[in-house]
């Protein structure tokens, strides 16, 4: 990489030094990225714009928030009447946690149809499912800050699904309460976690990238570029793409700010909590729903957490579980049914998570935590076998201009519109 | 010449040998070190001596009505503490051991039948159970509801049914007096 690439003399003595203009002109503009990309992979840097919008609303909300159980609540209620435009802030960082999650899941169901996990993408599978889980983390914890009936129940719940571990479960729970039951010590290191895990997640992003980078992005066909015919550089073509997106993403996300900004919420948050009285009924946040389904279908509570936790562990082994060499789910017929059957199932896991554990819920919850192990575990590794895919296109080329006489491309050119 | 070779690379073998010696038991000692300076820096997680140090508490029960209960707060949770009715009393003592999930007895739960005593934490996920106040859910067998995942517990605290594994717990405790017990 010569330094005379650069024009401009400052930024020339820089780059010979510390090559950092040289490595963002590579990684930036003119790295090579499949032409045929659809705006299913935009979510990977709106995702990236989430965390730092959510790192910055957050640093500035904690120079106003005092993590103590008496002055907790009323800490966020002076953000919201009194600190400078705290409102919004606070509503950005509120409303920004449900947008960062409905992002990664599109992201990640995006990887699922188009069989991005797959070889030589697996590390990048696998560093993605521990950002899932660090933003889990991060989310729990930082809506444990407001100290409302929510948080605290939440909390409660939460950190006793560690009780459930045989011989030393209530020994972690104490150790994580640092008490006896979620009081103040919980709070203050709550806090500190909320602050450090975003930094973890900048980290593993970072590595999540240095991972993409490596091979580069996946695109709807599934196939491997053969060449530069079938990529064009990154800027300008994926910037200005990337910036469309993100003006759309940013209009939904002030709709929701302005005009339903606690619609994601619940109400009873703005209850201050009350360690002797747990709420009616007690939900979490909408983006863990799916995983709480799973944790109240089974009637075991050693077995509810194991597939809870099993949830998302299944994640880390999906590419050794998914055999077919085919990556993309337009070339595969069965799968492609079963994975809307699977995505239904993930959103019906969502809505039981909501309702009351009682009655016909609690049977729907059984079927359909069933079901997710099952497509995983069963399904997945037999259509690997039995299932006969579609050809495939030669060429990303040739499947974007649609100008061949092969089978697959027909399909393929609908696809990247 | 082909000797002195094989004696040289005897040499080197046992120099090898002392080495590896050398690198494991450095090894062992930096992990030990790391260990001791780790230990600290997890350990102040657990309670801290004035949390550990919680005093007891005294609560008179001579106000607490036939069928009704209290609520006090011990250690941060809530302490049940009910009146029972002569019914209850009968129900709870005359189930059979068989039909329960944590199996014991009423009277292994009680110091003075008439009083149930225990700490009104779910012993599934650690919400507080409905039923302490006259109109709440008391759930399918007449005693405790816990509204979060939907455990059951009779009127002596046990688990009958529902994700909890065991039946709620009995707080140590003593009567003082007729009227006056001390929790802790
Ligand atoms: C991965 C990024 C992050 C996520 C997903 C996240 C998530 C959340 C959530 C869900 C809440 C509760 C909002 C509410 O209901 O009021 C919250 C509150 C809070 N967060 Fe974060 N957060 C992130 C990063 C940060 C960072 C880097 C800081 C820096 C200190 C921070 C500081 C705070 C503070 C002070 C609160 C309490 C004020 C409030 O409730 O609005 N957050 N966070
Ligand atoms: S906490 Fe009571 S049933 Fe889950």
């Amino acid at each position: 990489m010569s330094a005379d690439k650069f024009s401009n003399p400052v930024v020339r003595w820089i780059d010979h030094r510390l090559p950092i203009f040289s490595f963002m002109d590579h990684e930036l503009n003119e790295y090579p990225t499949p032409k045929n990309l659809n705006y299913f992979w935009n979510f990977g840097s709106l995702a990236g714009v989430s965390l730092v919008i959510m790192i910055v609303t957050g640093i500035v909300l904690a120079m106003s928030y005092t993590p103590h159980v008496d002055y907790a609540f009323q800490s966020v209620e002076r953000i919201m009447r009194d600190v400078n435009h705290g409102w919004l802030l606070r509503y950005i960082h509120m409303n920004g946690a449900s947008f960062f999650f409905i992002v990664v899941f599109i992201h990640i169901f995006r990887g699922l149809y188009y069989g991005s996990y797959k070889a030589p993408r697996e590390l990048l599978w696998i560093l993605g499912v521990l950002i899932l889980l660090l933003m889990m983390a991060t989310a729990f914890m930082g809506y444990v800050l407001p100290w409302g009936q929510m948080s605290f129940w939440g909390a409660t719940v939460i950190t006793n699904l560690f009780s459930a571990i045989p011989f030393i479960g209530d020994s972690i729970v104490t150790f994580l309460w640092g008490g006896f039951s979620v009081d103040n010590p919980t709070l203050n290191r709550f806090f500190a976690l909320h602050y450090l895990m975003p930094f973890l997640i900048v980290g593993v992003v970072i590595l999540h990238l240095v991972a993409l980078h490596r091979f580069g992005s996946n695109n709807p066909i599934g196939i491997d570029p053969s060449g530069p015919q079938d990529t064009v550089p990154f800027h300008p073509y994926y910037t200005i793409k990337d910036f469309f997106g993100l003006s759309v993403f940013l209009t939904l996300f002030a709709a929701a700010i302005f005009f339903f900004p606690n619609f994601m919420g619940h109400p009873d948050n703005y209850i201050p909590a009350n360690p002797m009285q747990t709420p009616a009924h007690i939900v979490p946040e909408w983006y863990f729903l799916p995983f709480y389904a799973i944790l109240r279908a089974v009637p075991d509570k050693l077995g509810g957490v194991l597939a809870m936790f099993g949830a998302i562990a299944v994640l880390f082994i999906l590419p050794w579980l998914d055999r077919s060499p085919i990556r993309s789910g337009n070339f595969r017929p069965i799968f492609k049914i079963f994975f809307w059957v699977f995505f239904a199932d993930c959103i019906a896991l969502g809505y039981l998570g909501g309702m009351p554990a009682e009655g016909i819920y609690v049977v729907l919850s059984r079927v359909a935590t069933a079901w997710y192990f099952l497509h995983f575990l069963v399904i997945l590794p037999l259509l690997s076998v039995i299932e006969t895919p579609k050809p495939l296109p030669q060429s990303l080329s040739k499947s974007v201009l649609g100008g061949s006489a092969m089978a697959g491309a027909a399909s393929a050119v609908k696809e990247k519109v | 010449m082909a000797k002195i070779n094989t004696s040289k690379q005897e040499d080197t073998q046992v120099d090898g040998r002392r080495r590896d010696f050398i690198v494991v038991a450095s090894y062992a000692m930096a992990g030990i070190g790391a260990a001791a300076v780790a230990w600290p820096l997890i350990d102040q997680m657990n309670p801290a001596a004035d949390t550990l140090a919680l005093a007891s508490i005294e609560v008179d029960i001579s106000k607490i009505d036939i069928g009704q209960s209290i609520t006090v707060k011990w250690r941060g949770k809530p302490v049940f503490i009910r009146h029972r009715t002569e019914d209850e009393i009968n129900i709870a003592q005359s189930v059979e051991l068989s039909q329960l999930k944590d199996p014991q007895l009423d009277v292994d739960r009680v110091s003075n039948p008439k009083y149930l005593v225990m700490i009104g934490v779910c012993t599934h996920l650690g919400c507080v159970p409905l039923g302490q106040k006259t109109g709440e859910i008391k759930g399918e067998y007449d005693g405790w509801f816990c509204p979060c995942h939907g455990s059951h517990y009779d009127s002596s605290g046990r688990i009958r049914k529902g994700p909890a594994p065991v039946n709620l717990e009995i707080p140590p405790y003593t009567f003082e007096t007729e009227s006056l017990i001390k929790i802790g």
